[in-house]
């Protein structure tokens, strides 16, 4: 009998609460398996882009046309240095959490304070980055022209440099269809902003301008984008062209397929919205250590485990990068 | 509870002094690694235009790149490397094997639909 308590009290040793197999406390453990619940979310979507990419593998947008603008550059082909200078922010500003993560462990409260809001501040500019990401994505400069079959026409001159659509085309006025208005037309129907041009005055523009040519989403065994012949090229505008695209949104897109859109806004956005939250969070965090409330409790854990948090926003990034940007 | 760091990166080639200096050791290493991919990215070499296992040479760098830039990210800036062994097979291994499982999948399937537009099944250029 005194042996079968002696074994039970071992055992509760074991079972009842403060041991620690993993040599991790309970919140940092949960914190790692969040994060691997998160990144099969994050590799769900990432791996549906692949899936529809592949559908459409001979017609994909190539990101390197798709991306080419820089803050106060107007006009410069800059492919991929902003979303570079976005990418080395976010490795920043984790190098500064995994720094106040440091100082947490020398109880260093003065410097956990300067390096959690250096975090805070690469959170912001990279969310702000992303921000205008999206604006200059969703305004488009070219133009485009989408067939009945949902694929999209570019404009492009005999050298094969893009041409917008606003430098050939000339708008009718009096051709010009009025944007319905629930004001003034049926309530409960809504309609988004007309586009500048219609199908057929980009007709009569490529039919004034010999140098100008269409282009196909189809991809060269070069990887470029197919251009048509002149002849071709009034063709398809003539027999195909449906409706005129500036920008993009969730149904059309000026670059090529929608989808690719509706990937950029999806997973980017998830994306932002993470790191979204952990800039709330790490202010919160922030207000903690301000407040002295871990130097109360004599450990910095807290930090750490939001510290983990915000590791794993920079590590989406990296594979974002890769996924939308280079590959 | 001691803050003990392992303090060895590249297999114990390069030992730093303290946990600081090896936090700004590792972020030269993340920094350099993406100048290269962006550098690869802008200017595209030809040499590596050539198809690896169905796949461009130069995608298959990026991705290489991309998985040394997340080990780094995780065992460094995460302190992986201090977890013990149980943990980081929990956490590591079990994301790697559904995220594998998951791209073959999907993959597969997106390469099946392409094959079906294709050889004409169904008609999509007009």
């Amino acid at each position: 009998m005194s042996t079968t308590v002696v074994n039970a009290e071992t055992e509760t040793k074991t079972w009842d609460g403060g041991n620690q197999p993993l040599q991790a406390s309970y919140g940092k453990m949960m914190m790692w398996f969040f994060i691997v619940s998160d990144a099969l979310t994050f590799s769900g979507f990432l791996a549906a882009y692949g899936f529809s990419r592949f559908k459409f593998i001979d017609a994909w947008p190539i990101a390197d046309e798709v991306f080419t603008h820089f803050p106060f550059l107007h006009g410069v082909d800059a492919p991929m240095y902003y979303v570079a200078f976005m990418t080395f922010v976010l490795i920043m500003s984790s190098v500064t959490m995994v720094l106040a993560v440091d100082a947490g462990h020398h109880l260093n409260k003065s410097k956990v304070t300067i390096y959690m809001f250096l975090t805070i501040l690469g959170g912001l500019i990279f969310v702000g980055s992303q921000a205008w990401e999206w604006n200059t994505f969703i305004k488009g400069d070219y133009g485009a022209v989408q067939t009945k079959g949902g694929n999209i026409l570019q404009f492009v001159d005999t050298d094969g440099h893009r041409v917008a659509l606003k430098d050939f085309v000339t708008s009718d006025d009096h051709a010009a269809r009025a944007q319905h208005e629930d004001k003034n037309g049926l309530w409960f129907v809504s309609e988004g902003t007309l586009p500048t041009y219609s199908v057929d005055e980009v007709l009569h523009g490529l039919e004034a301008h010999e140098n100008i040519l269409v282009r196909t989403q189809t991809l060269t065994e070069n990887g470029e984008k197919t251009v048509l012949s002149r002849a071709e090229s009034l063709e398809q505008i003539k027999n195909n062209g449906k409706l005129v695209v500036e920008g993009a949104n969730l149904h059309v897109n000026e670059y090529g397929s929608p989808l690719f859109a509706d990937f950029f806004f999806f997973i980017t956005g998830f994306h932002g919205f993470h790191v979204f939250s952990g800039v709330v969070i790490n202010i919160i965090i922030f207000f903690n250590v301000i407040l002295g409330t871990y130097e109360r409790r004599g450990s910095y854990e807290m930090v750490e485990k939001v510290g983990l948090y915000w590791h794993f926003v920079d590590l989406v990034w990296v594979f974002v990068f890769t996924f939308f940007y280079l590959v | 509870m001691a803050h003990e760091h392992k303090l060895e990166i590249f297999r114990g080639l390069l030992k730093f002094k303290s946990n600081t200096q090896k936090i700004w050791g590792v972020l030269i290493f993340l920094t350099i690694v993406t100048v290269i991919e962006v550098v690869l990215g802008i200017i595209k070499p030809e040499s590596l235009m050539v198809k690896v296992l169905g796949m461009k040479a130069l995608n298959w760098i990026f991705i290489i790149l991309t998985i040394v830039k997340a080990y780094y990210i995780t065992w460094d800036f995460m302190h992986m490397r201090d977890e013990t062994k149980g943990l980081r097979r929990m956490v590591v291994w079990t994301g790697i094997f559904l995220i594998l499982y998951l791209i073959f999948i999907l993959l597969q399937e997106g390469g099946y639909v392409f094959r079906v537009y294709d050889e004409g099944y169904i008609k999509r250029d007009f």
